[in-house]
């Protein structure tokens, strides 16, 4: 029985590192290859000895699929492809292409330049990785050799995220990278056809989260900074370069401009500008009503924020700063970070999730005393808030997408361990289907039963389609026969006949002939005659004939009679038949010929 | 064989509407508007023009004709004054209504898109890419705009009657289907049409109705422009529209998938077969340069998407060093800005080097800095800001082509009577001495470089010999020398076998030799299959099984096994229906090995066996079971009297030898 193989080598029951190996059909494929942000050691990166515990991976991979440019499914890229090596293709969309690379770069200065690790990527090494990306469209079917195909399919979460269907012969594979499903004020909602995969392996990390909604939560994000803002405090936003930072400026931005407020909003770093002009180029990425507008108005022209400077930090008076990275574990947010800590009138708004190690997550958690490197702590006296912008899909938006693409199995990934057991539950229950959850190094095995393509000849199939009608009578089925001729890699159905005639071979005829003395007065062909009128009353709906040649025929069985000269009374009756004949038994219709005539051997 | 219908609407090459009938479904491809017919009617000014409002009405030399209110004599020829109309595709030879799918393969072949979806009863799909959408409907928008702009509650009908324009004179008079010439569509309508449209990507495989799956590849042409391949699992039809082979802002065209296909319909070649499109590009810039240079100003006529891009990029590096860098350029038309930026958000769509552009991030096309630096702008007309912030010399680039309507009307007038000025022709769509027509005498240079980057003749011709279809189907000029140079025997296509040609309200029948379909064996069936070897690398299993068929995808299950019957009954049906009846029963080949029979026979214990040799083989008499078995090369028979078990053990021993099918 075909098998499908999945194991994460990553984001298995966690968050972080993504990395989910699947052997479909004879292929390997790598689906993300992510770094965890919880860790400085050897587990920030996923255990790549999985697959080989020498030497370089090009041979143990047919593909490397990228599903969006978040470090948590890319971090680890330049690492697994120069300094572990694979010379094969990596595809990712046009989107991550253009952007990942910054993210990289970003990561690699914050980790060598800042906290001076050495054994690292460097940049050429980002730059050489890069070259072997093969950019995705959107719903472009990608051969990436003769058997493995791969598509596209829009994601939302952030700009260019994709799932990807991976098929081979007719088992397939759907990742969805990280997605959601509602549209917000930049990107669309994911969508994917009724594609019916084998497996479909999905993020899970609001598995028991619904969101109340979007509205309700922009309103509470707003309120929150403006009470800040009135009562002089400073918001600090922890974001991300790309995403959740494009679109809270979109809603800051508006409501300054409805509630005509002058407070100062900043965008730290130099990514900023550059970050909004990807969002102009891949427009088509973004959702509908921003599309559609982006001619008279481009909604990444921002006219209330400005780039931020170290300095403003000290600043007095109130002010919004955005500022990277988003899990406060590095970089400007955490140097704000520990400058504003120390206020009550402040306030941080974490909008995003936080992995495990992170200041973020500690003080998400209720910590209010961090210790900081060189002994020294941290009192943590100003607000700290969370606000789920993640675009991710919460439980309601998960059960929709196995809706659209109803998978035969489900594997969850990219989330924790308990929540994930919740939801397994919940699908297991709706849907009836196999729902796994995999833990780093777990293989699962999903057996398959996939249908086998075939090539009917044209005339068998016509032939039957008139016989039978399109729809089979459930209650007396029409059984098709013709012969299966496997030749190197083509299959063929055809009607015997064909298949003979195809292979050069002669029919060889098997028949069969019984003799049956019995007695009856009559001449020759009165006796006949009275058989085949007496067949012809009993056996209806069979074709019976009484040829010229003193034959009778029910349908393809000969009866033949003869009598002696001696004895015209004693009468010989042959029957003949072909081994073929399936209609009627020979028992059968001499058991009607008997009811009529005495017959003895 | 099975036929596939092709059915032509259109007899313009490079606007063509064919529509396909394969395997039970419609498919419409292209429906291409053919705007020549504008050149019969008289332009529509944007300002009041005194010479165009006093033109004599025409009556014919006898009198007895009198149409002074619908035509006009202008220049020495006569005009229709009307709103301008366009020819549309055939719509008379096939049910509009009964069309499943549309495809289009680029934003010029999609302009009559409304006269078919609106008022004809389609409810079917048409596919696009989404840059021949979003541009598509630009240049829709343009021309309604155009023709809006300048209302004109006049329809002139009376000359087309057939008696009367056979005494017009030319080329009103030869003028052909004059009857189905429409005036625009509303922006209703094309709001409408295009609210039709699905959006599809490069090498998505589209599935219709289960029978067919279509799949636009790249084809080098324009933005967002696609070959089509329509095929199932085992026909295909290749379906080549503009396609271009030059390295200019497209993504480039993708040859290879085009292989292999049973029937190649080929439209859309350059309608500039002589002209190569660099030495053009370069005359259009030093001609520019020299009127500049002269204090005259340059009127461009062009479209407002494909072409222009690269006319902006080519002035671009052109620019400083020609020292044009004062120089105002003008991009006027109610879609120019919109064009411009569409332009810079499609890097998937675009050629490698732009492409990589975005990854910066910078804007793939260099117009977007010529903007910056003030050295082009756009105007959506010749009124407003335009009208104040114009300063001459300039160059301008505006439409419609045509010269019949858009702000280039205004141009004419105004810069027509000056030999300064020079008027240079790049789109290769309509006649330029025609288009010049209504302004004669004119007093502005003239200079034709039109630039169609389209197949010629030399690159389709070896295209084909790389992708071998079996037939090709194309427009009857292909097939010929074009009129004028009807000793280029180069400038057609020479193909074996020849290429079957068409010409408006052809009906082709396609041959096609169909013989397969797929079929589906479910798990349980194909695992149930016992093959076996006959050749060496052939096997053979014979199937018995349950067709079933929906959608036009076909299944094979196992036959169920019959339900279970209860038990007071069962033992009626077991006399009226032996089981065995239901057994289907396998054709044989080979033959029966005599030697190896009789040790068979013999290790069953039947012992007695008297062979006697015949003519075709063996006759062996059982003689204790008074039974005769006759062997021969292709036939086995066995005579033996009512003895059902001897009867099956003999068959089951001779099966043995034999090979099922």
């Amino acid at each position: 029985m075909p098998e499908i193989k999945v194991t994460p080598l990553g984001a298995g029951q966690d968050v972080g590192r993504s990395c989910i190996l699947v052997s479909i059909g004879g292929k390997n494929i790598m689906l993300d290859c992510g770094m965890h942000m919880g860790y400085n050691d050897d587990r920030r990166f996923p255990d790549f000895s999985y697959i080989t515990q020498n030497g370089r991976l090009t041979e143990f991979l047919d593909c490397v699929i990228i599903s969006h440019f978040h470090l948590d499914h890319c971090g680890a890229l330049p690492y697994m492809s120069e300094m572990v090596g694979y010379d094969g293709p990596i595809y990712m969309t046009h989107p991550t292409k253009a952007i990942c690379p910054i993210l990289l770069e970003d990561f690699r200065k914050i980790t060598v330049d800042k906290k001076g690790e050495t054994n690292f990527f460097t940049s050429q090494m980002i730059k050489d990785c890069m070259k072997k990306v093969i950019p995705l469209n959107l719903h472009q079917t990608v051969q990436v050799d003769d058997e493995l195909e791969i598509k596209a399919y829009y994601a939302g979460h952030v700009l260019g995220a994709a799932m990807v269907h991976i098929k081979v012969g007719s088992e397939s594979v759907v990742y969805t990278g990280d997605y959601n499903m509602t549209p917000d004020r930049h990107l669309g909602a994911a969508w994917i056809d009724k594609c019916r995969p084998d497996i479909l392996i999905s993020e899970s990390t609001y598995a028991t989260t619904i969101r109340d909604s979007k509205r309700c939560r922009e309103r509470d994000f707003l309120k929150k900074v403006h009470e800040t803002i009135e009562r002089g405090g400073k918001v600090l936003i922890p974001v991300f370069a790309l995403g959740r930072a494009q679109e809270l400026c979109i809603l800051l931005e508006t409501f300054w401009e409805r509630m005509n407020l002058k407070a100062p909003i900043y965008f730290s770093t130099g990514l900023t500008e550059k970050a909004n002009h990807y969002y102009k180029l891949f427009i088509t990425w973004t959702n509908q009503k921003i599309r559609k507008t982006f001619v008279q108005r481009n909604m990444f022209e921002f006219k209330h924020i400005k780039a931020f400077d170290r300095s403003y930090a000290d600043n007095p008076g109130p002010m919004v700063v955005f500022a990277t990275p988003g899990m406060l574990h590095a970089g400007q947010s955490l140097q704000i970070f520990k400058k504003w800590a120390g206020n009550e009138k402040n306030m941080v708004i974490m909008p995003g999730y936080c992995v495990q190690g992170t200041i973020g997550h500690k003080i998400l958690n209720g910590q209010r005393k961090l210790e900081m490197e060189g002994r020294a702590t941290l009192d943590v006296k100003l607000q700290v808030e969370y606000m789920s912008f993640s675009a991710h899909a919460d439980a309601k938006g998960i059960m929709q997408l196995i809706r659209m693409a109803e998978p035969r199995n489900m594997l969850l990934v990219h989330g924790e361990a308990a929540k994930m057991e919740f939801l397994k539950g919940k699908i297991e229950q709706e849907f009836n289907i196999n729902c796994y959850m995999p833990a780093n190094g777990e293989t699962e095995t999903v057996t398959t039963n996939p249908s086998v393509p075939v090539d009917i000849s044209l005339n068998l199939l016509k032939r039957e389609m008139a016989l039978g009608g399109p729809l089979p009578d459930t209650k007396k089925p029409r059984t098709m026969h013709g012969t299966l001729i496997m030749k190197e890699n083509s299959l063929r159905l055809v009607s015997p006949e064909q298949a003979l005639k195809e292979l050069g071979l002669n029919e060889h005829q098997l028949r069969f002939t019984c003799r049956v003395q019995l007695q009856d007065p009559h001449s020759d062909s009165d006796t006949l005659h009275r058989i085949y009128t007496h067949l012809k009353s009993v056996l209806k709906g069979y074709t019976i004939q009484h040829l010229p040649d003193s034959t009778v025929m029910v349908e393809s069985i000969v009866i033949k009679l003869s009598s002696s000269a001696e004895d015209p009374n004693t009468k010989v009756l042959l029957l003949s038949w072909s081994y073929q004949v399936i209609d009627l038994s020979y028992s059968q219709l001499l058991l009607n010929i008997r009811k009529k005539l005495t017959c003895s051997r | 064989y099975k036929l596939m219908m092709n059915y032509c609407l259109s007899g313009h090459p490079t606007l063509p509407c064919n529509v396909l009938k394969f395997k039970s479904t419609t498919i419409m491809l292209d429906c291409g508007l053919d705007t020549t017919s504008v050149l019969n009617f008289l332009p529509l000014p944007l300002v009041h023009s005194p010479r165009l409002s006093k033109l004599p009405g025409w009556v014919s030399k006898d009198g007895t004709v009198n149409l002074e209110k619908e035509l006009k004599e202008c220049a020495g020829r006569v005009f229709v004054d009307s709103q301008p109309e366009f020819c549309l595709p055939e719509k008379e030879l096939l049910d509009l209504s009964t069309i499943d799918v549309i495809l289009i393969s680029n934003y010029h072949c999609m302009m009559a898109l409304p006269y078919i979806t609106e008022h004809t009863g389609f409810t079917g799909t048409v596919y696009a890419t989404e840059p021949t959408l979003q541009i598509g409907r630009l240049l829709m928008e343009e021309l309604v705009n155009f023709m809006e702009r300048v209302p004109k509650a006049q329809s002139a009908t009376c000359w087309k009657n057939k008696e009367i324009q056979r005494m017009l004179p030319g080329p009103l008079k030869d003028a052909v289907e004059v009857w189905t010439w429409k005036r625009c569509y509303s922006m209703q309508e094309v709001n409408s049409a295009l609210s039709k449209v699905q959006l599809v990507g490069y090498s998505q495989k589209v599935e219709l109705f289960g029978a067919v799956q279509v799949s636009p590849l790249s084809s080098g042409y324009s933005l967002g422009s696609s070959n089509w391949i329509i095929q199932s699992h085992h026909e295909k039809v290749a379906y080549v529209s503009g396609s271009s082979l030059l390295t200019t802002h497209p993504q480039p065209m993708d040859q290879s998938s085009l292989k292999n296909s049973d029937v190649l319909i080929l439209t859309g070649l350059t309608q500039m077969p002589t002209a190569n499109p660099d030495g053009m590009l370069g005359d259009f810039c030093s001609n520019l340069a020299m009127t500049i240079r002269a204090g005259g100003n340059v009127l461009v006529p062009c479209y407002s998407s494909g072409v222009i891009y690269d006319l902006l990029e080519c002035l671009y590096q052109f620019i400083e060093s020609a020292s044009l860098g004062t120089t105002p350029f003008y991009f006027i038309s109610p879609v120019a800005n919109s064009s411009l930026e569409f332009s810079q958000i499609f890097a998937e769509w675009l050629c490698h080097n732009k492409q990589s552009k975005v990854y910066l991030p910078e804007p793939p096309f260099p117009h977007a800095e010529l903007i910056q630096t003030n050295k082009l702008k756009h105007y959506p007309s010749i009124h407003g800001d335009f009208s104040s912030e114009f300063r001459q010399p300039c160059v301008v680039f505006t439409g419609h082509p045509s010269l019949r309507f858009g702000d280039v009307v205004h141009f004419m007038e105004l810069w027509g009577k000056s030999s300064l000025n020079t008027i240079i022709f790049t789109e290769p769509d309509f006649s330029y001495l025609d288009a010049l027509a209504p302004y004669q005498p004119l007093a502005m240079k003239c200079v034709y470089c039109p630039i169609d980057t389209r197949l010629n003749f030399h690159q389709v011709s070896k295209l084909l010999k790389e992708v071998q279809p079996l037939h090709v189907v194309c427009p009857e000029q292909y097939t010929q020398p074009p009129p004028s140079q009807s000793h280029r025997s180069d400038l057609m296509l020479e193909l074996q076998p020849p290429p079957m040609p068409y010409r408006r309200c052809s009906v082709l029948s396609l041959p096609f030799r169909r013989r397969y379909e797929r079929i589906h064996l479910l798990p349980e069936l194909a695992n149930s299959l016992v093959p076996s070897e006959i050749k060496p690398g052939i096997s053979v299993a014979t199937v018995s099984a349950v067709l079933h068929s929906k959608d036009n995808k076909h299944t094979l299950q196992s036959v169920p096994k019959p339900p279970p019957v209860p038990p007071t009954k069962k033992r009626k049906r077991v006399i009226e229906e032996p089981p065995e009846v239901l057994a289907p029963k396998p054709l044989l080949s080979g033959a029966v090995p005599l030697e190896a029979f009789l040790a068979t026979l013999h290790k069953h214990g039947i012992t007695e066996v008297k062979v006697e040799e015949t003519a075709d083989g063996h006759i062996l008499h059982l003689q204790a079971e008074d039974t005769l078995i006759q062997l021969e090369e292709d036939g086995t028979h066995i005579v033996c009297d009512n003895n059902e078990p001897l009867r099956t053990t003999l068959r089951d021993l001779v099966l043995r030898f034999l090979q099922k099918l």
